[in-house]
C-alpha cells in the first residue's frame, strides 16, 4: 500500500454516541442503518404475507391478536376482505420499497462502494445521512397508517387511479390512508436520489490512483448502475405521487376521470386520466424491478468469482449486459399496461423491447453458468445463496416469456401466474442476493464470522420452500385463478384451495427459516468468531483494509491500485490470488486492463 | 464584513491522477478536522461538479414528468380552460436572467480574487448581494402572479390548465429557492475564507440552469394555455 499519509488528510473520528451511532456522517454505519431499517421491514414484511397466507388458505380461521391490530379490519380475528387487501398493499410496498431497494442498493452499496473505489467516504456525507434519515421517516409515515382507525390503503403497491384518487368513497384506508402512502413513497424517493447523488460521484470521482472503471467490481459496477437508474426513476414517482396528494387534498383532477359514480355518490372530479397514473408509475416501476435486482447481478458475480478462484469468462460482458438492462428498462414499462385500454399498437411496441431485455438477461445467466462449468467452487453459504439466486432468477426469467406476449398476458394478467413470476424473479431472488452479501460481507461489516452451519441449513429450508411457495403459483394462474381475491367463493376456485394450503403451510416454514437467518445474525454479531482481514482470501478493495474498516477506510492512507479486480488463479506469494491494492506483479493468462 | 479568500496552493503531484482515467484519489474533499483547510480543497476534480449534473439531471426527469402529466390530461377530457398568463411573469423572466448576469458577474470576481489580483478587486460578495436580491424578487413577483390569478378567481382547483399553471410555477419557484440556499452557502463559505471554486460553480451552474427551465415552463404554459 502506498503511504502519502505526510499529504493525507486526517479526519478526526466522531466521538460522541449520537454522531457514532445516530447521526453518522460515516457511509459504513449508515449503510449498517440501512441494513437494519431492511430487516425489520423485511420481517414486519414476512409477518403480512404469513397473516395473508393463513387467511387464504382458512378463510374463517380466527388469527389470535388481528383484532387488537384492527378492530375494524378483523373483528373477533377474522379478517375483512378490505382488510385482506390493505395487508397486502402494506406487504407489497414495504417490501419493495424498504427491503428489496434498500437493503441490495442502499445498505450494501453505502458500506462498499466507498471502499471497492478506495475512498474514504462519500463526497457528501451529509447528504448521505440525510437519504438514510428521509427513507426512516418514509418508513415511520407508512406503517403509521396501521393505526388509522380505517387501516392503511388497500389500493395495492401500484396503487391505481382513479381508486388512489378519490379519498373514502374509494374503500377503507383511501383517504388519509392514501395521502400517507403517498408521502411516504415521495420521501423514499427524495431519499434515494440523495442516495444516488453520492453513489454517482463516489464512482466518478473517488477511485484512488490506478481504479480505472474497468478495474472496478462487478458489484460497484451493479451499485452504479443502479443509482443511475434510481435517478431516473424516483424522480419521475415523486411528481406523480404529489399530484395525487394534490387530488387528496386540493380538490384538483389530475387522475379522476368526470361522471365517476360510486356507491351511488358522484364523485366531484371532472376529466381526469387514470392511464396517465399508470405511465407514470410503470415509468418508475418497471425500472424499479431492475433497481431491485441488478445490484444481486452485480454481487452474486462477485461473490461466485472468490469462490470459484477465477474470474467471469467475460467482466466486460457482464457489465454491457447491466447497463442494456437499465437502459431497457425505461423502453418496456408499457408491457403492464397490455389489459389497460392502451392502443393495442403500443402493446406491441412494448412487447418487443419486453422480449430484447431477456436477451442481455440470458447472456448474463450464459456467463455465469459457464464460468462456473468446471470451477472448483467453495461451497459455503454466500455461494449457496448465489446459485439460488441464478436458480431463482432462471425460473422467474423463464416465465417472463409468457407474459411478454400480449396475447397470452390477455389471458394470465392479474392472476396468480403472474404473482409466481415476480416474486421469483424478483423477490426471491433479490432476498437471495442480499442473504448471499450477508454472509460474505458480514465478517467485515461486523468483524466476526457467522455459522457456516446454520446458514447451509437456512439455505436449502429457504431454497425448497421458495419453490413450494411460488412455483404452485403459476398453476394457480393457469387455471384461472385471479390474484388480490380474499376468499375463493366461484366454484372454479374450490378445486384449488388444497393448493393455497400447501402453499400456506411452505409460507409458514420458509418464513420459519429466516428466524434461523436471524438468530444467526445476532448471535454471531456478539458471540461469532473473531474475524481475519481476509476470510475468503478475496482480491477487491474490501478486502485489503483492517475488519472491521477503521473511520476512514484505509487508515490515513491512500491505497493505489495495480490490478484487476479478480486476478484469481494465479500465483503469487499470498496464495491462488493476488489483492487489486498489491504492487506484487504475477504471471496471468490473460493481459490486464 | 472581513472578506477573505485563500487562493490555491500548488497541487501535490501523488494526488493527481495518473491517467486521467481515475478520480481524485479517494479524498472526500472535505475538511480536514485540524491543520490547513486548503490541503483538501483545490485538487481536482472536485464531486460536487459531477453531482450538480445528477442534480440537473434529476430536476430535469422531473419537470419532464410534469410536462406529460400536463399533455396527457389536456388530451384526456374537454375541460381544459385556457387562460391568460400575468404579465408580471414577462418581468419575473427578465429579473430572473438579469440575476444571472449579476452572478456571472460576481463569478468573474472572485475568480480574479483567487488569481492574486486581490488589490483590484475590493468586494467579491457584493455581486453575490445584489443575485441573491434579484433572486427574492424573481420569487416575490412569482407570488403576485399567483395573487394576480387568485383576484380573477383561478384556484389550483379551477381547472386542470390552472392546476398546472401553480403546480409548475410553484416546483419552479421552491427550486429558485433551494439556489438562493445554495447562494447563502457560497457566501458564508467565501465569508470565512473556505470557499472552493467547485461550490461557486455548481451554484452558478444550478442557478443559470434556474433560468433555462423557466424559459422552457414559460413556453409550455404560453402554448398549452
Amino acid at each position: 500500500m502506498h503511504d502519502t499519509s505526510a499529504h493525507a488528510v486526517q479526519h478526526q473520528a466522531p466521538t460522541s454516541f449520537i454522531r457514532k451511532h445516530v447521526f453518522s456522517l460515516d457511509h459504513k454505519v449508515i449503510g449498517k442503518q440501512y441494513y437494519g431499517l431492511a430487516l425489520a421491514a423485511a420481517l414486519i414484511g414476512m409477518a403480512l404475507s404469513w397473516l395473508m397466507r393463513i387467511h387464504l388458505g382458512w378463510n374463517n380461521a380466527a388469527i389470535p391478536g388481528l383484532q387488537v391490530l384492527s378492530p375494524n379490519g378483523a373483528p373477533g380475528g377474522v379478517m375483512t376482505p378490505e382488510y385482506y387487501l390493505q395487508l397486502m398493499t402494506m406487504h407489497g410496498t414495504i417490501m419493495v420499497f424498504f427491503v428489496l431497494t434498500t437493503a441490495p442498493f442502499a445498505a450494501f452499496g453505502n458500506f462498499f462502494l466507498p471502499i471497492q473505489v478506495g475512498a474514504e467516504d462519500m463526497p457528501f456525507p451529509r447528504f448521505n445521512m440525510m437519504s438514510f434519515w428521509v427513507t426512516f421517516t418514509a418508513f415511520l409515515v407508512l406503517v403509521s397508517s396501521f393505526v388509522l382507525s380505517d387501516g392503511p390503503t388497500l389500493g395495492g403497491w401500484t396503487q391505481y387511479a382513479p381508486l388512489n384518487s378519490i379519498g373514502s368513497a374509494g374503500g377503507p384506508g383511501q383517504g388519509l390512508g392514501v395521502v400517507l402512502w403517498m408521502t411516504s413513497i415521495a420521501l423514499f424517493c427524495i431519499g434515494q436520489l440523495l442516495g444516488s447523488l453520492n453513489f454517482i460521484s463516489t464512482t466518478l470521482d473517488l477511485r484512488v490512483k490506478g481504479m480505472s472503471l474497468m478495474r472496478l467490481p462487478l458489484s460497484a459496477w451493479a451499485w452504479f448502475i443502479t443509482s443511475c437508474m434510481g435517478l431516473t426513476a424516483f424522480s419521475v414517482l415523486m411528481p406523480a405521487c404529489i399530484l395525487v396528494i394534490l387530488d387528496h387534498v386540493a380538490g384538483t383532477s389530475f387522475f379522476v376521470p368526470s361522471g365517476l359514480v360510486l356507491n351511488d355518490q358522484l364523485i366531484p372530479h371532472s376529466g381526469g386520466s387514470t392511464l396517465l397514473w399508470q405511465h407514470l408509475f410503470w415509468f418508475f416501476g418497471h425500472p424499479e424491478v431492475y433497481i431491485a435486482i441488478v445490484p444481486g447481478i452485480g454481487i452474486v458475480s462477485h461473490i461466485l468469482i472468490a469462490n470459484m478462484r477465477k474470474p467471469m469468462l467475460s467482466q466486460r460482458v457482464l457489465i454491457y449486459c447491466m447497463g442494456a438492462l437499465a437502459v431497457l428498462s425505461y423502453m418496456v414499462y408499457g408491457h403492464h399496461m397490455f389489459v389497460s385500454g392502451m392502443n393495442p399498437i403500443s402493446s406491441l411496441a412494448f412487447s418487443f423491447p419486453t422480449l430484447v431485455i431477456t436477451i442481455p438477461a440470458t447472456i448474463t445467466v450464459l456467463v455465469w453458468v459457464f464460468s462456473l462449468y468446471g470451477s472448483r467452487l467453495r461451497i459455503n453459504a454466500a455461494s449457496l445463496f448465489a446459485l439460488g439466486f441464478i436458480s431463482m432468477f432462471v425460473s422467474g426469467g423463464v416465465s417472463g416469456f409468457f407474459l411478454a406476449q400480449p396475447s397470452i398476458d390477455i389471458m394470465l394478467h392479474a392472476t396468480y401466474f403472474v404473482v409466481g413470476h415476480f416474486h421469483l424473479v424478483m423477490g426471491v431472488a433479490a432476498m437471495f442476493g442480499i442473504f448471499a452479501g450477508t454472509y460474505f460481507w458480514f465478517p467485515k461489516m461486523s468483524g466476526r464470522m457467522m455459522n457456516e452451519t446454520l446458514g447451509k441449513v437456512h439455505f436449502w429450508m429457504s431454497f425448497v420452500g421458495a419453490y413450494c411457495i411460488f412455483m404452485p403459483f403459476h398453476y394457480l394462474g393457469i387455471a384461472g385463478n385471479v390474484r388480490r381475491y380474499a376468499t375463493f367463493v366461484d366454484d372454479y376456485l374450490q378445486p384449488l384451495i388444497p393448493v393455497h394450503r400447501f402453499i400456506t403451510i411452505a409460507a409458514l416454514f420458509t418464513g420459519a427459516a429466516q428466524l434461523v437467518f436471524v438468530y444467526n445474525l445476532i448471535h454471531s454479531r456478539f458471540w461469532g468468531k473473531p474475524a481475519p482481514d481476509n476470510p475468503w482470501e478475496a482480491t477487491s478493495m474490501e478486502w485489503s483494509t483492517a475488519t472491521p474498516p477503521p473511520w476512514d477506510n484505509f487508515g490515513g492512507k491512500h491505497p493505489v491500485v495495480y490490478h484487476d479486480p479478480y486476478q484469481y488463479g494465479v500465483e503469487s506469494s499470498v496464495g491462488d490470488y493476488v489483492m487489486q491494492a498489491s504492487p506484487e506483479q504475477v504471471k496471468t493468462d490473460h493481459e490486464e486492463k | 464584513m472581513a472578506t477573505t479568500v485563500h487562493e490555491p496552493l500548488p497541487v501535490d503531484p501523488r494526488r493527481v491522477p495518473d491517467d486521467g482515467q481515475t478520480g481524485n484519489n479517494g479524498g472526500r474533499n472535505l475538511v480536514p478536522a485540524g491543520g490547513d483547510p486548503r490541503l483538501a480543497l483545490d485538487y481536482a476534480p472536485p464531486p460536487s461538479a459531477t453531482a450538480i449534473w445528477v442534480v440537473l439531471f434529476a430536476i430535469s426527469m422531473m419537470f419532464a414528468a410534469f410536462t406529460s402529466a400536463l399533455v396527457v390530461r389536456k388530451g384526456s377530457a374537454l375541460d381544459w380552460r385556457s387562460f391568460k398568463m400575468p404579465s408580471i411573469l414577462f418581468f419575473n423572466t427578465l429579473v430572473l436572467f438579469a440575476s444571472s448576469v449579476t452572478l456571472e458577474v460576481s463569478r468573474r470576481r472572485i475568480a480574479a480574487f483567487m488569481g492574486n489580483m486581490r488589490s483590484q478587486v475590493e468586494s467579491p460578495a457584493r455581486w453575490l448581494y445584489v443575485t441573491l436580491f434579484l433572486g427574492l424578487l424573481f420569487v416575490g413577483g412569482q407570488y403576485i402572479a399567483w395573487s394576480e390569478l387568485r383576484a380573477q378567481g383561478l384556484y389550483l382547483a379551477t381547472n386542470p390548465s390552472s392546476s398546472f399553471f401553480y403546480v409548475l410555477t410553484a416546483t419552479h419557484a421552491l427550486h429558485v429557492l433551494g439556489g438562493l440556499a445554495g447562494l447563502g452557502y457560497v457566501m458564508r463559505k467565501l465569508d470565512n475564507g473556505s470557499l472552493r471554486r467547485s461550490t461557486l460553480d455548481a451554484t452558478a451552474r444550478y442557478w443559470h440552469f434556474m433560468d433555462l427551465l423557466w424559459v422552457y415552463l414559460l413556453l409550455l404554459l404560453w402554448v398549452k394555455l
